[in-house]
């Protein structure tokens, strides 16, 4: 029995999730962009997200694992299809790698790894100069695949929404899941 | 009606205001993205700008330091006596020692510059406390700064870069930005007349920005702090720095810690009602109330090469539960400015230091890595 909606716990983390991921971009690019006092309380508030991001994609693959996604339209060119199976794989890819690479750089750093003021999580790797570097670079260009991803993937959800009209975009944006 | 996926489709059913709709969002989206990195506001200061500015003052020097970019690795630990605690939660303050690694250095951005000059002696040091949590600082000698804002900072180092024709400053230039800012002027003075102290070992370091503690009975205030040396003030003859050898400065506290470790008293200073406490440019008078929290003692000095100091960036906004950053400006301009300035040269391969063959760093034995600390 196929539903014809995610479920709900899927649709619940989705939005959530969305919310944070999309808030973590523009606090990224604007905390690293400014010399004023914002910096103080943006950096700590992207660690503590980002960290909560983690333990959310965790979840959101598990609950992925419990109840499958309901299928696209049969009448969906198979193309436009494999599309759309690609660019969730790279979201999700995304989505696990961002706040890994994070909390990695700053362990390379040497840098204490402070979230929600008080939890110091462990290092995932030792100090190393060169690889701080590596991977303080690789942050940037992850994200802004990211930031090119969602917008992507938010224009095609609008097509679907608005111009294809095959339920797709009522598959996540439904409050109620629909058999 | 049945779903269609054919741009013919959409268009005959009336789809074009839709798409342009969604053209827009996506448009909307990513211009509020280029918004919030500052690339659409002219005038928006980026760090990076200060950085540029960096190198362009003293030169791009690959893998060192865009500013203090000589130094020496020290190694010690800090005594708290448990007095701080009445200020602070910092489990810093407790009565207990916690370790510490640091890195002395001097001011400015050329790495194997001469020792005879005057400008800022300087200590960075990282505690750490317990738990994973840490405490940097990057603190001065001279209580105050030539500047109160991150835009002041890069208008000096701009006015003060040396023309490319003459090696020197255009004085015009120079006069311009001291015109507008009597606070560098002040402060310029103030060097030139202040002592200059002959060692590293008998400096005070200064925080010289305000910081708010936050104690266990969530009181909060805003302080600056001092370590005060145990080793006798001596002072430099500014006349003859010139013809001080080149590393003098570093040498002699190298022969200094080989004899024995060095003490520093950390002393609290707590401001009167009106005290500026975002302004580093302003001193505040001697007669204010100190508490004395505990001794700091550097026990040996390491090269950069060998040492614990060099890929660590000690941002002074990284710091524990009981104190967190002031309002002054710039304290967060120098934690986003250090970012830039760290990922830039931990991106470059590190070269060797000044200090990397002299002989008053003895070789680590062969075998055993006698002095490398974790970088932890
Ligand atoms: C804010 C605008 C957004 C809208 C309108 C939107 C809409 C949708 C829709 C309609 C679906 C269902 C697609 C399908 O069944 O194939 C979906 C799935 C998905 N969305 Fe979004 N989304 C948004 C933001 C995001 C963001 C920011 C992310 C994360 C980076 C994201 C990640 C995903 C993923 C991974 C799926 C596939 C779920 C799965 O198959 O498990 N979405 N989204
Ligand atoms: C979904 C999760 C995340 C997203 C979307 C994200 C996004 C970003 C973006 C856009 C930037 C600015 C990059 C630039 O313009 O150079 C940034 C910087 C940064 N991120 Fe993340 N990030 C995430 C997770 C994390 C996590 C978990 C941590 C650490 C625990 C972290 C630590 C940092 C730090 C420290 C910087 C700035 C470093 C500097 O000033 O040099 N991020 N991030
Ligand atoms: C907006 C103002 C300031 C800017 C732009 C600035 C810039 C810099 C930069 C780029 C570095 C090199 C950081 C690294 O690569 O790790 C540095 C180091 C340092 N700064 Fe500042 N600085 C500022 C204000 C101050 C103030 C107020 C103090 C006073 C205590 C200070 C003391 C130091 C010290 C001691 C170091 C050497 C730290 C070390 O050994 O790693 N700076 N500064």
């Amino acid at each position: 029995m196929t539903s014809t909606t995610f479920s709900g716990p899927a649709r619940l983390l989705h939005w959530i999730m969305a919310v944070l991921i999309i808030a973590m971009l523009f606090i990224g690019v604007a905390m690293v962009a400014t010399v004023g006092t914002s910096h103080n309380w943006l950096v700590p508030l992207h660690k503590s997200v980002g960290a909560t991001l983690l333990v959310l994609v965790l979840a959101r693959l598990a609950v992925r694992a419990i109840h499958r996604p309901p299928p696209l339209p049969a009448e969906m060119p198979g193309p436009q299809k494999a599309i759309a199976h690609l660019s969730h794989l790279v979201l999700y890819a995304l989505m696990i790698a961002l706040p890994l690479v994070g909390w990695s750089m700053l362990s390379a750093g040497g840098y204490p790894i402070t979230v929600f003021g008080a939890l110091h999580l462990p290092p995932l790797l030792s100090p190393d100069r060169a690889l701080y570097a590596t991977l303080r670079h690789l942050h940037t260009y992850l994200a802004y695949t990211l930031f090119l991803t969602v917008i992507a993937h938010l224009s095609a959800a609008l097509m679907h929404g608005l111009l294809f009209k095959d339920g797709v975009f009522q598959s996540m944006a439904a409050w109620r899941t629909r058999r | 009606m049945p779903a269609s996926y054919t741009i013919k489709d959409i268009l005959r059913r009336g789809g074009l205001l839709p798409l342009l709709a969604i053209g827009a969002v996506a448009g909307g989206a990513t211009a509020a993205f280029a918004f919030a990195g500052g690339w659409l506001t002219p005038g928006h200061l980026h760090p990076a700008q200060i950085v540029n500015a960096l190198e362009g003052h003293d030169g791009r020097h690959e893998g060192f330091r865009r500013a203090h970019a000589k130094g020496l690795c020290v190694v010690g630990h800090f005594d708290g006596n448990g007095q701080g605690l009445a200020l602070s939660k910092a489990s810093l303050f407790r009565h207990a020692t916690t370790p510490v690694i640091g890195r002395f250095s001097l001011a400015g951005g050329v790495p194997n510059a001469g020792d005879g000059r005057v400008t800022f002696h300087s200590l960075a040091l990282k505690f750490d406390l317990p738990g994973g949590e840490q405490w940097r600082m990057a603190l001065n000698h001279v209580p105050v700064f030539p500047v109160a804002t991150p835009q002041a900072f890069l208008d000096f180092q701009l006015a003060t870069t040396p023309d490319p024709a003459t090696g020197k400053p255009a004085p015009a230039k120079v006069q311009a930005y001291m015109a507008r800012h009597p606070e560098t002027k002040a402060f310029v003075d103030y060097m030139a007349k202040a002592p200059l102290p002959d060692s590293f070992a008998n400096a005070s370091y200064n925080s010289v920005n305000a910081f708010r503690f936050t104690n266990d009975q969530g009181q909060s205030r805003l302080v600056r702090w001092i370590f005060t040396p145990e080793a006798p003030f001596g002072e430099l003859d500014k006349t003859t720095l010139a013809s001080l050898p080149r590393d003098f400065l570093f040498d002699e506290v190298a022969g200094r810690l080989a004899q024995g470790p060095l003490v520093w008293h950390l002393s609290i200073i707590l401001p009167n009602a009106g005290d500026p406490t975002d302004d580093a440019t302003k001193a505040w008078p001697d007669d204010r109330q100190r508490v004395e929290v505990g001794t700091l003692t550097i026990d040996r000095a390491v090269t950069e090469d060998e040492g614990p100091c060099r890929d660590v960036n000690f941002d002074p906004t990284i710091l524990p539960a009981g104190v967190a950053p002031s309002d002054d400006p710039l304290l967060a301009a120098r934690s986003s400015v250090y970012a830039v300035g760290y990922t830039r040269r931990t991106g470059e391969p590190a070269a060797p230091s000044a200090l990397a063959n002299d002989k008053a760093f003895p070789a680590p034995v062969s075998g055993q890595s006698a002095a490398k600390e974790p970088a932890q």
